[in-house]
């Protein structure tokens, strides 16, 4: 075997090596303890990928594409460091987005070449592509709405228009007629322009009308989303590393995806057809019940109440929510931990698998201040402790401690698995003021007897609470 | 691309994703943002298939849209392993 023969199968075994590393990095990735080992993993499986590929004897000039790679090392490292921990939704929601536009210009290009040279285009190699514009073109207008409405450039409730789910089938059928058409004449370039420009407008159609609060699920879609178009993309160029290694990702951010909506009791349908939290149907319930409660009374508290009870507490339940995410009160609240725990005082964190907007939000931010993540609790775990709890404080958190998820079957929310904090012994919720959470709910929790509401930001409140427990030593 | 080579990947495809779905089924709450920014980054795979479609020497329009390819997708993979990397780090059980 010479050279020449034997570097497609080098190619294809170092392929082979690569995908491997994939599924093992993938798999420590699901344990604390080796995780970053199988991120590291990953990343050499990468490096052999790429380095296999270039190898590649179709690669025939580097300068452009080493040059390439050159950029867009530099904008993903520079991204990777600069960015704050609180804005990793937003983060995860670009790149989501580029891999996305990646696929999507691949099965472009594949197409211009092949069009270019003359060769007849078979009818499975339309459809590979026809499928790549679609996954690929979706992703990544998908993912910069998801972005914008993360990064608060858009509004974060939903955008509902009259006739948007007709226009959203007139656009899909659209889409169905100009690829039927594009696969017996693949030369009209006008109806190829179409697709793509169709696809782009699925993208945005498809998140617009989600809210924040749902952006866990979105989130984890659209990553699911970008290993299919990667998938896609594999198929267009015949290529088995990308085929692999975009099934792998499309099936993590399907489980993920799956997570989220048991978290909120919700189908995925609901989830992205139903323009949750919006000025529609939502309301109409929440202002009846809200008025129902509008007489009660609230019954508030100053900082120096507040670190009253929890330093005297014997144990003290904290729930995050993704109010202490956008008031960036991670390390305050550590800081408070401290301070309690120095006082003897019991402490622990229960997290909501949706609290914030993406899968796992409060946990990073919890790691970055430091947390020991044993000392994290999942709901489950945490549940049946609330009774034996003297203080849950609430920072930043509604919907997932409304207790009307139980017993209220008006309620948007109701039959949504939440934190019990009412059945501590009493409730601390800090909070800058009596609006309602992302679902549009009222919250029956702030009106109970032993709920004592602290009004202010997250960040403000928390650093409060310290100075005041450290003057009570 | 003939109908025999589609197939094929087909089956290379499904075999995967199930593949997928085994591995990562159990993975605890604390792990859901690195997995899936991690998961983010193996996506960045697509740099796989745009160096292929923009290295084939002429300066075409499709090596130029591979070319831009490259660079995003490389965007994806660099930064998507770097943060990951960049948040498993502060997963730390506490010292002493």
């Amino acid at each position: 075997m010479n050279w020449s023969e034997f570097l497609p199968t080098g190619i294809q075994l170092s392929y082979l090596v690569a995908a491997s590393l994939f599924i093992l990095g993938l798999k420590q990735l699901g344990s604390p303890s080796t995780a970053r080992r199988g991120n590291q993993l990953a990343a050499v499986g990468m490096l052999l990928a790429v380095v296999a590929t270039l190898l590649d004897r179709s690669v025939l000039s580097y300068g452009t594409i080493f040059l390439g790679m050159a950029i867009g090392a530099m904008i993903g490292a520079v991204a990777a460091y600069q960015v704050e921990m609180t804005a990793m939704p937003q983060m995860v929601g670009i790149f989501n987005g580029l891999g996305g536009g990646a696929s999507a210009l691949i099965a472009i290009a594949e197409f211009w070449r092949v069009l270019s040279t003359g060769e007849p285009l078979s009818l499975t190699s339309l459809i590979v592509i026809v499928l790549g514009i679609l996954i690929g073109g979706v992703t990544l207008t998908g993912s910069f709405i998801a972005f914008g409405k993360l990064q608060g450039i858009l509004p974060g409730s939903p955008i509902v228009f009259p006739l948007q789910q007709p226009l959203n089938v007139l656009l899909l059928g659209g889409f169905l007629v100009g690829s039927v058409y594009f696969m017996t004449d693949p030369n009209t370039l006008s109806v190829f322009f179409g697709l793509i420009a169709i696809a782009l407008i699925l993208g945005v159609f498809f998140v617009i009308p989600i809210g924040g609060g749902d952006m866990p699920v979105v989130i984890s879609l659209l990553n699911s989303y970008s290993g299919l178009a990667a998938a896609a993309a594999g198929f267009v160029v015949n290529n088995n590393m990308l085929i692999i290694a975009g099934a792998l990702v499309g099936a993590s951010g399907i489980i993920l995806t799956n997570i989220m909506c048991k978290g909120m009791n919700r189908s995925l349908t609901n989830v992205l057809f139903a323009g949750f939290g919006s000025d529609g149907g939502s309301s109409a319930t929440a202002g009846s019940s809200g008025s129902a409660k509008a007489n009660q009374t609230v019954r508030s508290v100053d900082p120096e109440e507040g670190a009253m009870m929890l330093k005297y507490a014997r144990s003290v339940v904290i729930v995050p929510g993704y109010g202490m995410a956008v008031a960036q009160a991670q390390h305050s609240v550590k800081e408070l931990v401290d301070q309690l725990e120095s006082a003897g005082v019991e402490v622990r964190y229960a997290i909501h698998p949706v609290a914030g907007r993406m899968p796992g939000h409060m946990n990073v931010l919890l790691a970055e201040a430091n947390v020991p993540y044993p000392q994290l609790y999942d709901m489950e775990d945490i549940n049946p402790q609330f009774d034996k709890t003297d203080v849950a404080l609430v920072i930043g958190a509604n919907d997932v401690v409304n207790p009307a998820a139980r017993h209220d079957n008006s309620s948007p929310i109701y039959g949504m698995p939440i934190l019990e904090v009412d059945k501590a012994k009493s409730t601390i919720v800090i909070k800058r003021g009596m609006g309602t959470g992302f679902s549009g709910v009222q919250n029956e929790l702030f009106f109970e007897d032993k709920t004592m509401m602290l009004f202010g930001s997250a960040k403000d409140m928390v650093g409060q609470l310290v100075a005041e427990v450290k003057q009570l030593a | 691309m003939t109908t025999a080579t589609l197939v094929t990947s087909l089956f290379v495809f499904v075999l995967a994703a199930f593949v997928g779905f085994e591995v990562i089924n159990k993975v605890p709450p604390t792990l859901h943002t690195p997995l899936m920014s991690g998961a983010n980054a193996i996506s960045g795979i697509a740099v796989l298939g745009a160096i292929l479609v923009s290295g084939t020497g002429n300066l075409t329009l499709s090596a130029i849209l591979g070319l831009i390819a490259v660079i995003l997708a490389t965007i994806n993979v660099v930064g998507g392993f770097l943060v990951t990397d960049r948040m498993l780090q502060m997963f730390k059980k506490k010292e002493a």
